[in-house]
């Protein structure tokens, strides 16, 4: 592989790319080898039953069928989950949702695989079920889990500051505003993969992708009954993942098909349609909001209510649903606000992490209110914006201080002078015939890591080399989205050493240290100051080896360059390789843990919250702006241009830093637009990415991405979180500019031309 | 139904007895190793198991072992000559067109037919092109961005379109 790696000492070039653009890097998905097993789950297809039995005689009695698999055959506690443990591995009482996995197969080959799915019978008793967040909240409605103490509400929120009622009395302007936002699928082009053996010692060896492989070992060993330090977890290259990967998907179905199969590797590798039934989604919202503001246009108070479908399991709603309501009131001064949310227990799909992680559905809420409110007082949107951004000092509109990095009026200000604000009227008045043009905006915040309680901390492992060079072991997943890339710069700029010096070690649970999930934009910043860290340590390291040699008393003579150690008084240069040699064993390595810091507000007593993530301490922030044009003959929303301007502390890598707002940006367009997965009762209606419409080439824009100068003292090198925040801004921006151009604010996304057509008939064009 | 197939791929004959029924993406994967053909959704709509055939990108979990017949194969794996990329790969590296690189092999091999049918497309044009490939994690701009410099600055010498 080195022959392709152009060493460039700057880092443009991401250390991974030439194994990627040849084929040559492995994913889940590409392990097989001898004697391969294929395993496969057969799944529920019903979304609320009681499992009566299974009838696998047909489908054993096919050749090349190995076993078959059900709740039976598991010795743990058959249940996985993050914060509850509330999903089955197999099921084993009854069905929740349409994708729960009922038997697991094991074959030959893929061939008998799918015949023996085919022919296995699953007896099922229905039971009424639920499929409406609302109606999840009767009193009487069918319960999810019998035993949650709160019936189908997984988990609830309330934050209140200020006096509500009373201010809302003395605005001088106030808006009400209700938006419904529907499912987003992932669709990373990876689907959920893994491979797996029963070692001869007796050790299972687990190859997944996943963003979590440390907390993944721990849950399936509790859920098989197997001892943890048994399970090796490796992460290859992952082949996306935007929170779809943030907890289990094949892993505990694998360890077990490798259980009964011992020495034989195990493949699984749902395809798209068994992806779409099974994963977990973007939380569906329904979002009710009412603002006022004085007559200056500075805010007043906020009443919000938050609804989440959470689907059928855990699996982190709760802690979505904090989120969103942590971020309900946006970057804003609000000194009064009164917001609940739900999280919500329902037979649909499942819901969990997708990127902004809760925000995206708040947000489009929050900054569409923004803007009929700003027409309200006849303002202009930037300008309502600007009067009520926070700033570094204030608190924001949950009552939390703002004492890190805070530069949103920065945005705001170079979105003011940029080309696509202030030619915005020449090329709106400059549409074609049957067009209609506009420009929204939309200002974001992200909170980053794990919030108060969970303690957000990752470890990192540096090694000198036997040749020199430097091993860095990560145990924080990049699943495409350079943060090992960006592993390599910090420790290079550290050890003053270029690409070709510096190696990474990806996460594997016997190699690499815990870092945490790939989660939270939190992954550079909070392994990134523990590996300057050990950086720094095994310099030091290197240096008193250094000065021994050289025989120097001062250690600030003792330099470390490229491949050597030098003194500066008199030149002599000592390679690394015989660093490494003289050095003992011990202290070529360094390691070393960070805990990233917590806010120390507390705008909820409730534990539940608070363990929930609430509130955060590091926010980044930015403004994005979307210009479209409006088809009135079809009702196709193009957008034409798009900015967004962030506020992220310091850009270490820029390339990699445009690669994430650009990929935001574009998931978030999608979102705004054209994605839509759709379930009718127990079907799931969308099931292949023929009927889920992803923006393709021809659909995006060029987009630019302009980072504000910023600099966050307690981020490695100054960098925030930048991986979430791009993809809050493009749906209100979007709604609003379609407001701007043609007078119509739909009621949910995506703005599909049917449903524009339909709103631009009703208003009579 | 088992079949005697012999083709070329990357360049190497290749005799063979199989099931006429597989579809290639499994046949590349599976018996050749050659794990850069990626399948992400199996029924033609992202790009990602992108092959060409006889210089002509196919998607390789449509076709069907025995279409291969006679004909000469080209995957990602056979596109450089081992040392150095080929320029669309070098354009892609370059440009930052790649984040997760899922989609990429498949991406590189539908640029590379669409050079051969259009030598030098502007930016719309680049977008037509590869609007059959799916990608998520990068919006295409820089995707677009390395087959434009591609086009920009042909490399020297080398063959822009190989047929395997
Ligand atoms: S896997 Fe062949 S087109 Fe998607
Ligand atoms: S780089 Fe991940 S799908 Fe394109």
């Amino acid at each position: 592989m080195t022959t392709f790696s152009p060493d460039l000492a700057n880092f443009s070039v991401r250390f991974d790319a030439p194994g990627k653009v040849t084929g040559a890097e492995k994913y889940a998905a590409d392990y097989y080898g001898p004697d391969l097993v294929w395993a496969g789950v057969k799944r529920a297809g019903a979304a609320h039953a009681r499992l009566k039995g299974i009838d696998c005689r047909e489908a054993e009695k096919l050749p090349g069928i190995l076993g078959i698999l059900s709740h039976k055959d598991i010795r743990g506690t058959n249940r996985q989950g993050i914060i509850r443990r509330d999903q089955p591995v197999l099921v084993d009482d009854k069905v929740r949702y349409p994708g729960d996995a009922i038997a697991l197969v094991l074959a030959e080959n893929r061939e008998a695989l799918g015949r023996a799915l085919g022919l296995i019978r699953v007896h099922l008793e229905p039971l009424p079920g639920v499929f409406d967040l609302e109606a999840a909240l009767a009193e009487d409605a069918p319960l999810i889990h019998e035993h949650h103490p709160e019936g189908n509400v997984l988990l609830k929120g309330h934050l209140l500051r200020g006096e509500v009622r009373e201010a809302f009395q003395h605005c001088a302007v106030l808006v009400e505003f209700v938006f419904q936002t529907p499912y987003q699928e992932h669709a990373y082009l990876e689907t959920e993969a893994g491979w797996a053996r029963m070692e001869p010692d007796g050790s299972l060896t687990l190859v997944a992708s996943t963003q979590t492989p440390f907390r993944d070992c721990f849950e399936v060993a509790e859920a098989l009954g197997l001892d943890r330090e048994t399970i090796r977890l490796k992460v290859p290259a992952c082949g996306g993942a935007f929170g779809g990967k943030d907890g289990i998907t094949v892993q505990s179905l694998l360890a077990l098909a490798a259980l009964y199969c011992p020495g034989r590797p195990v493949k699984m590798w749902w395809d798209r349609e068994e992806s779409f039934t099974v994963s977990c989604k973007r939380h569906p919202a329904r979002l009710y909001y009412r603002l006022g503001a004085d007559s200056e246009g500075r805010f007043q108070a906020l009443e919000a209510r938050l609804h989440y479908d959470t689907g059928p399991y855990d699996h982190l709603g709760g802690a979505v649903m904090t989120l969103g309501l942590e971020h309900a009131g946006g970057p804003y001064r609000l000194p009064n606000i009164d917001l609940k949310a739900w999280a919500v227990y329902t037979n649909n799909p499942l819901s969990g992490p997708f990127r902004g992680f809760g925000v995206p559905q708040v947000n489009a809420a929050l900054e569409q209110t923004i803007d009929l409110l700003a027409r309200k007082l006849n303002l202009s949107p930037l300008e309502i914006r600007k009067r009520n951004a926070v700033v570094a000092g204030d608190q924001n509109a949950i009552g939390v201080h703002l004492t890190a990095s805070t530069h949103l009026q920065e945005c705001l200000a170079v979105l003011e002078t940029h080309p696509l604000w202030t030619g915005k009227e020449a090329w709106k008045a400059s549409a074609g015939p049957f067009k209609r043009r506009g420009v929204g905006l939309a200002c974001v915040m992200h909170g980053q890591g794990y919030g108060p309680v969970v303690p957000d901390v990752a470890t990192a492992k540096i090694e000198l080399t036997g040749p020199g060079c430097f091993r860095i072991y990560s145990g924080v997943v990049d699943m495409g989205q350079g943060n090992s890339h960006t592993y390599l710069q910090i420790a290079g700029e550290i050890l003053n050493q270029p690409q070709s010096r510096l190696e990474i070690v990806r996460p594997d649970t016997r190699e690499t240290l815990p870092g945490g999930s790939a989660s939270a934009s939190r992954t550079t910043y909070t392994f990134g100051r523990a590996l300057i860290e050990a950086a720094q340590e095994l310099k030091q390291k290197i240096r008193e080896k250094g000065a021994e040699l050289f025989g120097a008393w001062d250690l600030e003579e003792v330099i470390l360059m490229p491949s050597v150690v030098s003194h500066v008084p008199t030149g002599w240069k000592i390679p690394l390789s015989r660093i490494a040699g003289e050095l003992a064993p011990e202290d070529c390595l360094a390691i070393h843990s960070f805990q990233a810091p917590i806010a120390l507000d507390r705008p909820s007593p409730d534990p539940a919250l608070q363990l929930h993530g609430l509130p955060h301490l590091i926010f980044s922030y930015g403004v994005h702006l979307a210009a479209v044009e409006v088809d009135e003959l079809t009702g196709l929303v193009e957008v034409k241009k798009y900015l967004a301007v962030s506020d992220c502390g310091r850009i270490i890598n820029p390339r990699i830093f445009e690669q994430q707002i650009q990929g935001g940006i574009a998931q978030g367009l999608g979102y705004a637009l054209t994605e839509e997965f759709r379930v009718e009762q127990e079907k799931v209606l969308t099931r292949d990415l023929a009927a889920y419409i992803l923006p393709t080439a021809l659909d995006l824009p060029d987009m630019e991405s302009v980072p504000v100068a910023s600099f966050e003292p307690s981020g490695p090198l100054g960098l925030k979180g930048g991986g979430e925040i791009a993809v809050d801004g493009p749906l209100p921006a979007v709604a609003n500019a379609l407001a701007e151009a043609c007078g119509i604010r739909l009621s949910q996304n995506p703005f599909t031309p049917e449903r524009v057509l339909r709103a631009l008939r009703e208003q009579g064009v | 139904m088992k079949i005697r197939l012999s083709f070329r791929l990357n360049g190497n004959p290749i005799e063979l007895e199989t099931d006429a029924e597989r579809r290639v993406v499994d046949l590349l994967r599976e018996d050749f190793g050659f794990t850069g053909t990626k399948e992400a959704c199996g029924s033609g709509e992202c790009g990602a198991c992108t092959i060409l055939v006889e210089g002509e990108s196919r998607l390789a979990c449509l076709m069907r072992v025995g279409q291969l017949e006679g004909r000469s194969v080209l995957t990602i794996e056979g596109l450089s000559d081992g040392k150095h990329l080929h320029p669309v790969q070098q354009a892609f590296v370059e440009a930052g067109a790649v984040q997760c690189g899922f989609c990429t092999p498949g991406l590189i091999l539908g640029t590379i037919d669409l050079l051969r049918r259009n030598p030098r497309p502007d930016r719309e044009e680049i977008r037509e092109g590869l609007s059959g490939n799916l990608c998520r994690c990068t919006g295409f701009q820089k995707i677009v961005d390395a087959v434009e410099k591609v086009v920009s600055s042909p490399a020297e010498g080398s063959d822009p379109c190989p047929v395997g």
